[in-house]
């Protein structure tokens, strides 16, 4: 994992790629911390800051990503199994986060089944869930049955934001009316919604943005990445803390430029091939043994008075 | 199991007979050389171009683990999501040019030209 301590200690204006790719994961802690990401490797460190979050009247939260409820493929024949198993594990955490996010690809078909059968696994965190979706949830055409369950309040196809502790949260959904050749979608209706949902915001409030297909283009080959991201980007350029997540590739992946900072969480279904690395983006079948060392849940925390955000990715099995 | 759309009971060869609601429905459609077929594999439509004469029913089948949809460009056409070894059929009664894609991932992208004339022939 990279370790953004010394990318927060220098400031938010100095540009840094930071390679942060591993196939050892469940999911991603993070910390908000008043700025900057910061990603820490191990369980150990995440949970000391979690407690040192919660006491200073900081927030932690969850991510989840890419649950493809009804998978049954070769890749994982259960991948309801692995994300009850990724559920539990949750539960599991000695500091309850205060609530999670999952960044689409509920389902795997966008089946009422598939659906209800997701709601119930979890149910079982208790915890609340801030949801945008991915494009298997929205196979139906107008995206009905994703908006009845978790549409309430949001605009358009079901974009939204909300405050938590101070940090302005925004769900974005960049996987309909996606065009012939083209990679992910904002559409202009729900760039000028973002546009005025951060005008009048102090740039020094933090920004967490959530949406399913990568908001940086990571392989175009592939469809990893947003056709009109960049306008996006240029609206939140003037913060001082944005933190991107993303989900859709099945792999931890992460980039640092300026203040800006992009993290994609892995699934708790199958792992997908890294960039180029296999014909297609499709699912990778890997041994029985591994699968779950690159599987996961990803966890934040935040704390107040310090430019600096944790992110921690934790795998089903090490 | 493979789920075929009602398009392509038509473009099956030989007999079909399906059930649907307690109405018993028979349909005889000859074979025949002009129909084509496109696999859907590794994020892609094989043959991604080609030309068909007119009349001609084309089946995608989807022959990978992810689920993929065809979607004309001008939304002439376009199929439920099709999982693995599931179908979907449209006959071209016009000629023309159609683009189509998935509208699941767009970057895989296809096209069939119709002809009036005879014959199918890969022009690309």
């Amino acid at each position: 994992m990279s370790d953004h301590n010394e990318q927060a200690s220098r400031g938010v204006s100095r540009r840094k790629v930071l390679e942060c790719m591993t196939w050892a994961g469940t999911g991603v802690l993070w910390t908000v911390a008043g700025g900057v990401p910061q990603s820490l490797g191990l369980v150990g460190e995440a949970k000391a800051q979690g407690a040192s979050a919660q006491g200073a009247g900081g927030l932690t939260f969850l991510q989840i990503s890419d649950s493809h409820v009804g998978f049954d493929k070769p890749a994982n024949p259960n991948a309801a199994g692995t994300y009850e198993e990724a559920i539990n594990r949750i539960k599991a955490l000695p500091i309850k986060p205060s609530f999670m996010i999952h960044t689409g690809d509920i389902t795997h078909l966008s089946k009422p089944s598939e659906f209800d059968d997701a709601d119930r696994i979890v149910s079982q965190a208790r915890l609340d869930v801030h949801y945008v979706p991915g494009e298997h949830d929205v196979i139906d055409e107008e995206a009905k049955l994703y908006r009845e369950r978790y549409g309430r309040g949001t605009k358009g196809a079901g974009w939204y934001s909300f405050d938590a502790n101070g940090v302005h949260f925004i769900g974005l959904v960049n996987v309909v009316d996606l065009k012939a050749g083209g990679l992910g979608n904002l559409g202009n209706a729900q760039l000028e919604w973002l546009e005025s949902d951060l005008k009048g915001r102090s740039a020094s409030t933090p920004v967490v943005v959530f949406a399913h297909i990568p908001l940086w283009t990571i392989y175009p080959e592939w469809g990893w990445g947003t056709d009109d991201s960049a306008r996006a980007l240029d609206y939140l350029k003037r913060f001082g803390s944005v933190t991107v997540l993303n989900g859709h590739i099945h792999q931890v992946m992460q980039k640092v430029e300026g203040n800006l900072t992009f993290h994609c969480a892995r699934s708790t279904a199958f792992p997908q091939p890294a960039p180029g690395a296999a014909p297609s983006p499709g699912p990778m079948k890997v041994d029985d043994g591994k699968l779950r060392s690159m599987l996961g849940i990803t966890n934040v925390t935040f704390r107040h008075g310090q430019q600096r955000l944790a992110i921690i990715d934790t795998p089903l099995q090490s | 199991m493979n789920a075929m759309t009602k398009c392509s009971l038509f473009a099956a060869a030989a007999l079909q007979v399906a059930v649907l609601a307690g109405v018993t429905v028979v349909t005889i459609t000859p074979a025949r050389a002009a129909d084509a077929t496109v696999k859907i594999d590794n994020f892609t439509f094989a043959p991604q171009h080609f030309a068909v004469k007119i009349g001609t029913t084309v089946t995608w089948e989807n022959k990978e683990d992810t689920p993929h949809t065809v979607a004309s460009s001008t939304k002439l056409f376009r199929s439920n999501a099709l999982d693995t070894g599931d179908r979907f059929s449209f006959t071209f009664t016009t000629p023309g040019v159609y683009q189509y894609f998935c509208s699941l991932h767009p970057h895989m992208i296809g096209m069939i030209v119709v002809e009036a004339a005879a014959g199918a022939k890969v022009v690309q």
